[in-house]
């Protein structure tokens, strides 16, 4: 057991789809601590690098190095999708879902389930079924799902893109938990107020391509490119 | 005198309507006396479709899946074999068993022509290529909706399988009976591989054809009841099935 699996870096890191460039060549590094958001226009990849990082896509070229044996690197990262993906199954049972893969006995994957609904005030849908919650509530009990697997990293892909101002700051004050909790977070987002409520750094994707990377607090106030300047104001950046 | 032209033609009317109204009766009858031969024809369509059903379900249920979750070089020809399979007229897949248990066939040694057992194979070969089709169909669909999440989180190969299996259970006995619903209508093929012999291989349809035929409307029909209540069950089950599965939809 290693104590991180961080930093991640990546080297040239190329995803192809069909012989088609989707992003990179990607050089960046993900270190030990902060809170990375990744912003940019539709279609800029940044759904693409999040699963790169996960391991979701074949590199066609380059590297993408965790530190840690295979084993380590995979069990200690989650991942919370776009559109969360519901178990047609109780929100107890997607909450247990990962405890029980890894062979935790039922009666305390089923506690811990039920701890966690609670956090999430779902406690009194536990034995519902979760294909049939709201988009609000699957979202919340995706990303319960994802931290009761206690990852050191988690992804997220737009987390809020379909919610209302509620259920976003209910999920955001969880993500600043576990944030300080010390898990590493990078997460997708196109929300300009929750990226600059929750980044400490950003990673800026145009094209494919890694534009800027840079701490938050540089990036919001001075851009170091015209179109990351643009995208900020607002504008329409082609 | 020469008859009206269309009376002759309407008295026969009355005739088959008050022939079939004696058969319904007579075969009402029949059912609330549980007569001997309806109740053997019965048992005996329910173990031949039954055992039928369970080696299909054994065979196709898991061939769907495995179509379904698995990327190989022939898998797109082996969904079209598949489908083209589940069109295969029975009476076509009789006459091939027959040919094949015949006593000059390859399998005549066996001495199964004329047997329940021929009837088994028939029907297994005529409900197989169903039930696969349509658990491949749902388990497709559902692997495309659980797929980056158990890669995801990791999951061994086994772990996947068990729980497509399981969350696509419903799905899965949906094929199921499916299948039963074909089988236990069928008439084609056993009739020509099983021979519709008396206490030996006499079944619902195969006796209604017979019962029919010899203007027997009563055991016809009071087997026909049979057959449709049976359908029926099967059908409001599949209902309900593919209903609750898609309620999470809403
Ligand atoms: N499955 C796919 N097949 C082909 N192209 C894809 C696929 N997924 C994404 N793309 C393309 O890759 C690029 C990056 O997409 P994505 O990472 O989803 O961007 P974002 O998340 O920033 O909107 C886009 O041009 C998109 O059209
Ligand atoms: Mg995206």
């Amino acid at each position: 057991m290693v104590e991180t699996i961080l930093p991640l870096v990546l080297n040239g890191a190329v995803v192809k789809r069909r012989g088609k460039r989707l992003i990179g060549p990607i050089d960046a590094e993900i270190s030990r601590a902060g809170f990375t958001i990744v912003m940019g226009p539709n279609g800029s990849g940044k759904t693409t690098l999040l699963r790169l990082m996960h391991g979701l896509e074949r590199l066609a070229e380059g590297a993408a190095v965790w530190q840690g044996t295979q084993i380590d690197v995979q069990k200690r990262q989650a991942y919370v999708f776009q559109n969360p993906i519901m178990l047609r199954r109780s929100v107890k049972e997607n909450l247990a879902y990962p405890l029980l893969l890894r062979g935790a006995p039922k009666s305390t994957a089923a506690q811990t389930a039920r701890d966690w609904a609670a956090r999430i005030h779902l406690e009194n849908a536990l034995e519902q079924d979760a294909t049939m919650l709201s988009g609000g509530e699957k979202q919340k009990l995706a990303l319960a799902r994802a931290l009761i697997q206690k990852p050191d990293v988690l992804f997220l892909d737009e987390p809020c893109s379909n919610l209302d101002g509620r259920a976003t700051r209910e999920i955001e004050e969880l993500l600043l938990e576990t944030s300080r909790a010390g898990t590493r977070i990078v997460m997708a987002t196109h929300d300009m107020g929750q990226a600059r409520r929750l980044a400490t750094e950003v990673m800026f994707m145009l094209h494919g391509n890694l534009h800027e990377f840079a701490p938050a607090e540089h990036f919001f106030t001075q851009p170091g490119t015209v179109q990351a300047r643009a995208f900020l104001k607002g504008d329409i950046i082609e | 005198m020469s008859p009206k032209p269309g009376h002759g033609v309407r008295a026969g009317l009355v005739l088959a309507m008050s022939d079939i109204f004696e058969g319904l009766k007579a075969a009402f009858w029949l059912l609330v006396s549980l007569d001997r031969d309806l109740v053997e024809i019965t048992l005996r369509s329910l173990q031949v479709t039954l055992s039928a059903l369970v080696i299909a379900s054994a065979i196709g249920l898991p061939f769907g899946t495995w179509l379904a979750i698995r990327r190989f070089r022939h898998r797109r020809t082996a969904i079209a074999v598949m489908n083209a399979l589940m069109g295969l007229p029975p009476v076509v897949v009789g006459l091939i068993v027959y040919m094949l248990f015949s006593r000059s066939g390859p399998f005549g040694v066996l001495g199964l022509l004329f047997t329940p057992a021929a009837m088994i194979v028939a029907q297994v070969i005529i409900i197989t290529p169903l039930i696969a089709s349509i658990a491949h169909q749902s388990m497709r669909e559902l692997w495309a909706d659980y797929h980056d999440l158990l890669i995801s989180l990791n999951t061994s190969r086994w772990q996947r399988i068990r729980t497509l299996l399981w969350d696509g259970r419903r799905a899965l006995l949906t094929a199921s009976l499916a299948g039963f619903g074909r089988a236990i209508g069928e008439v084609g093929a056993i009739m020509i591989v099983g021979g519709n012999i008396d206490h030996a291989t006499r079944v619902l349809t195969t006796a209604i054809a017979l019962e029919t035929g010899k203007g027997d409307f009563a055991l016809a029909l009071g087997l026909g009841f049979v057959l449709i209540g049976l359908a029926i069950v099967v059908n409001l089950a599949i209902h309900r099935l593919s209903g609750t599965e898609r309620e999470g939809r809403w």
